[in-house]
């Protein structure tokens, strides 16, 4: 067998719950992790006779923010649609749903190795109940047919809000899958919307998996989707299994089946559900008991604004401002409450003390002073008396400068052609080399001198 | 004197005045339904026991002065329509899937018409499911009219609008999709209100066609009925359809002069009636004429397109809203509808499914937008429209059965309006050469109800209809 | 025009008897051939109408309200077991 002559074709569904208080369509606490059963319910989660859905503005909003987030377009019109299918932990007979006017449509995320990933749509959905399945007496699998089975229903999950993101088929490789949940998985718990506790069901992953022939344009005629994953492991796991059995079938001259499988943990492979070729006819249709939406561009403008900025964004600004390494850029953006302390402490030390930003950063990151509690004023004043101008040999100075300015052509080169700030990051660097806190001012100007 | 005969506002003097208590009250009504129920089966289930309590308490809290203001309704005995969910009272929408069925919570309106100080007298019968325009399909028997027990109460809310007529309650609530308040109203000779699509909440109605459904009062006057839509209009935060329109206060216009108001009368609407009908209706229009009004002729859109609309908009919501009965949470499961209810859950699913659904909902919708449009061209011209109710008086018993058409041709001049969600009103206008009463409708822009109720009001004031029993 | 009765019956998950397959063929042929009149309509360049209110953007504040006890949840099934609903044994793997 040689997988090398195929390439893979995969797309992934996500399911991200939101952590909003009540559920969608109803007042009841979405917070249902751990509760006893069916304490969580109401005539409209429990789909009684009568009740009415009436959706949560919160969860509306948090989906399109994630929908800006992955740089989606937001049209102006959208609607919910219901989803009509059977199944006991679907308590009305239908999902509320949106079928072909969702909230966010064709956004796009960028992986490290350059690549664009096409997010589809990211729509607005209900979760449905939770089945528990036992069989005969005992918490395992059915023994013979004889055995006398139930499942048991329970419906404190029936209603939460959950967003469901879709990507193209533009994934190659179980590593850039994994790449875009962690940056998903980032992306929604830096948004504030939801925990994406794997464990706890908060980030549910389908991916879809297909291989075409070295050079084929058309997609292939089928494919196969893994359900029942539960880590970003597994998913990498569940990919790399399917690609090989698919390649073992291609090779023999047949054609997978189209179907649904699920993921078994113990063995790390997939096992054939049922088949997606007997594809429910969901027999779409608008919601009528909900009102359509219609934004204008106010809105989502400031909808935009209001958005928690994002780590890479963060990290970046950091970078700019303050010229520190990429590497303290994201040690410091991936603690809030250092992020919170360091913009107004690292400005303070500059001001008041002369510290340099890169020293401000050290002495932060390498916890030599709590950050807790501790006003900025009181840390930049730490620093300082930590950090003090110490005197240094001329000698040694004009050494560590030269070493400085050969292993930083790149920096010496943007300063030569006008990046002034420059200047402050090799001053850093110097006192770094140094391994004590100089005269910045000083440092400066010998740095200047030497550049000239 | 039978306290049963009076109407919301005798009964209310009558309490006020102290000249009988709520408990003489219901217990006159209870003992009404004991004696014609065998006849007549307008309800599937009596309350007595919660009745007379409701009453014993109403009438403590008017000895402690609470006075009719705060609870405009206190100790008045109602029937409610089995399709409204009563916390703790039995509803089974009259299908046996819900024959054990008692609900955790009140309907909306329930629970606005408990909080005026409504009696329950019990909850009364329907086509099952609502789906029907005789009260034949029920899965508890038919209801029979009272004017003649060997024809049919019309439907969906039959039992609703016999309980009224028999003077079984002081007033009833029902619902209407297409018809199921105005035209039993008129097979039954009372006065029947649908109020605007999402002037009155829907949560806790046992849902038919939720683009159609209206819940409304069906009542011996005209006045009850606007006092009723006082108490029952409003947004509802749990029903996301409700308008945020301020309310009327219906009762403050319904005796207004209603010289110079233009009504509009169509041909289209009196095409294809009975001669019995057509005579009593254009009699009407003479009164009417008199007080001072102007009679317009307009055009609409032929009644008889609007059955195909109706039918497939009607179907496919309702294939979706009966999933919901599986038997897993509550009643029993899918094996228990009937034939009527299976017929409209296939026909809904099948047009929503795959390949069709352009076809046959999305057509419909689009259809509907014609008939909207329609109804707003003719409002430009005219006040209201005026026309018969039904085309034909009550049927005999028998007349529904196995005609899968039969509800929706019958109720071809009121499915325009349910459509395009407009309010209207049916007023009793006479009866029939063999003694069936004979009704005619005025139908309103949206949110005109005060307009419809003060010509209604006017109309019924100068006639003596609403002044005739049947003898039962 | 035929519906497949049986297909459609299983879609809407609705058991039926061979008699009644038969009955229903014929009188939602009768319906189906009745609605094909609204072809008749000219509705070129219409929007359809899901909403007659024209209401819009109705949503309501994220804030979570009592809900129903575990026994009123319960108080209308037939079948429950230790405060869930029970149900014949749904396999999946």
């Amino acid at each position: 067998m040689d997988s090398k002559k195929y390439q893979p074709v995969i797309g992934l569904e996500v399911h991200v719950e939101l952590k909003t208080k009540s559920k969608m369509f109803c007042g009841c606490s979405a917070d249902y992790f751990g509760q006893k059963p069916n304490t969580h319910t109401c005539p409209v989660c429990l789909g009684l006779p009568g009740a009415l859905p009436v959706p949560n503005k919160k969860a509306i909003e948090w989906c399109v923010m994630i929908g800006m987030a992955l740089n989606c377009e937001i049209p102006l019109f959208s609607k919910f649609d219901r989803k009509n299918y059977f199944y006991p932990d679907l308590a009305k007979g239908y999902q509320i749903s949106q079928y072909d006017q969702p909230f966010c449509l064709k956004g796009s995320i960028k992986l490290s190795n350059g690549k664009t990933i096409g997010i589809t749509r990211v729509h607005m959905e209900e979760d449905t109940a939770k089945l528990i399945h036992q069989f005969g007496t005992q918490n395992s699998k059915l023994k013979t047919q004889n055995d006398e089975g139930y499942s048991l229903i329970d419906f404190n999950r029936s209603g939460v809000p959950l967003v469901e993101i879709v990507t193209e088929p533009n994934f190659e490789t179980a590593e850039e899958v994994k790449e875009y949940l962690r940056k998903l998985h980032q992306l929604v718990r830096a948004l504030g919307v939801s925990n994406a506790d794997m464990e706890k069901g908060d980030m549910r992953l389908e991916p879809n998996i297909s291989l075409k022939r070295e050079g084929q344009i058309d997609l292939p005629s089928y494919k196969v989707e893994v359900k029942n994953i539960n880590s970003f492991n597994f998913v990498g796991k569940a990919i790399e299994f399917e690609i090989k059995r698919q390649a073992e079938i291609l090779d023999k001259g047949e054609k997978p089946t189209q179907e649904t499988r699920g993921f078994n943990e113990a063995k790390n492979s997939t096992v054939s559900q049922r088949s997606k070729e007997e594809a429910h006819d969901y027999r779409y249709f608008p919601e009528p008991d909900i009102p359509p939406f219609r934004w204008n561009q106010e809105y989502l403008d400031k909808l935009r604004a209001s958005m928690p900025k994002l780590t890479e964004e963060k990290q970046q600004e950091l970078i700019n401002k303050y010229n520190i390494n990429p590497v303290s850029a994201a040690t410091i953006v991936y603690n809030p409450d250092l992020y919170r302390t360091f913009a107004s402490t690292a400005s303070i030390g500059q001001e008041a003390f002369g510290t340099a930003y890169e020293v401000t950063a050290n002495m932060l990151i390498n916890k030599k002073l709590p950050y807790i509690e501790v006003s900025s004023e009181e840390l930049a004043k730490n620093i300082a008396n930590l950090t003090k101008v110490s005197n240094i040999d001329d000698n040694k100075l004009e050494k560590i400068i030269d070493e400085v300015i050969l292993e930083n052509e790149k920096a010496v080169e943007d300063y030569k052609n006008g990046k002034e700030t420059v200047i402050m990051f090799l001053i850093g660097l110097v006192m770094k080399k140094a391994q004590q806190k100089l005269d910045a001012q000083m440092v400066k100007e010998k740095i200047i001198q030497k550049l000239k | 004197m039978n306290l049963n005969t009076l109407t919301i506002t005798q009964a209310k003097e009558g309490l006020k005045e102290k000249k009988f208590s709520s408990v003489e009250l219901t217990k006159a009504c209870l003992e009404r339904i004991k004696n014609v129920e065998p006849k007549i089966n307008a309800f599937v289930t009596v309350s007595e026991k919660e009745a007379i309590e409701q009453a014993d308490k109403a009438d403590k809290l008017a000895s402690q002065g609470e006075t009719l203001q705060d609870k405009p309704l206190l100790g008045i005995p109602f029937s409610v329509k089995d399709n409204f969910c009563t916390k703790g009272m039995r509803t089974t929408a009259s299908s046996k899937v819900l024959d054990d069925f008692i609900p955790p919570y009140d309907a909306t309106v329930v629970a606005k018409l408990k909080e005026a100080g409504m009696v329950i007298l019990g909850k009364t019968n329907l086509d099952a499911w609502a789906h029907g325009s005789s009260t034949e399909t029920s899965d508890y028997g038919t209801t029979k009219n009272p004017w003649n027990i060997k024809h049919l109460p019309g439907g969906s809310s039959g039992g609703a609008a016999a309980s009224i007529a028999a003077d079984e309650a002081i007033a009833a609530i029902g619902s209407e999709t297409a018809g199921s308040i105005r035209q039993p109203s008129d097979w039954c000779g009372v006065v029947g209100l649908k109020p605007t699509y999402g002037r009155v909440s829907r949560y806790g109605v046992v849902a038919m066609a939720s683009s159609l459904d209206s819940p409304g009062p069906i009542t011996k006057r005209v006045e009850d009925a606007a006092l009723i839509l006082n108490i029952l209009a409003g947004k509802d935060t749990y029903d996301a359809t409700t308008s945020p329109k301020p309310v009327d206060d219906y009762l403050a216009t319904i005796k207004n002069n209603i010289q110079g108001i233009k009504i509009g009368i169509a041909d289209e609407y009196f095409d294809d009636i009975t001669e019995q009908v057509r005579k009593k209706v254009l009699e009407a229009i003479k009164v009417i004429e008199k007080m001072g009004v102007k009679i317009i002729k307009i055009k609409l859109f032929p009644p008889k397109y609007t059955i195909a609309v109706y039918t497939i908009l009607q179907r496919a919501e309702v294939s979706s809203n009966l999933a919901r009965y599986d038997g897993i949470r509550f009643g029993n499961d899918r094996s228990f509808f009937a034939d009527e209810a299976k017929r409209r859950i296939m026909l809904g699913t099948y047009a929503l499914s795959a390949g069709y659904y352009d076809q046959y909902y999305n057509k419909a919708q689009k259809v509907r937008t014609v008939i909207v449009n329609d109804f707003n061209k003719a409002f430009k011209e005219v006040d209201v429209i005026l026309a018969p109710t039904n085309p034909w008086t009550a049927l005999p018993l028998g007349a529904s059965k196995d005609n899968p058409m039969y509800g929706e041709m019958a109720d071809a001049l009121v499915e325009p309006s349910s459509i395009a969600g407009l309010p209207g009103i049916n007023v009793p206008c006479g009866l029939s050469n063999i003694g069936l009463p004979v009704g005619f409708q005025l139908i309103g822009p949206q949110f005109s109800e005060s307009l419809i109720l003060n010509i209604a009001y006017q109309y019924e004031q100068t006639t003596q209809w609403h002044k005739l029993k049947p003898k039962l | 025009m035929k519906i497949n009765v049986f297909h459609v019956a299983k879609l809407a998950n609705l058991p039926l008897t061979e008699e009644e397959k038969k009955k229903f063929e014929k009188q939602l042929a009768e319906t189906l051939d009745y609605v094909a009149q609204l072809e008749e309509i000219d509705t070129k360049g219409v929007e359809p109408t899901s909403q007659v209110t024209g209401l819009e953007n109705v949503t309501r504040e994220d804030v979570a309200k009592p809900s129903f006890s575990q026994e009123e949840a319960l108080s209308n099934t037939k079948s429950k077991h230790n405060g869930f609903f029970k149900v014949k044994a749904i396999l999946e793997v």
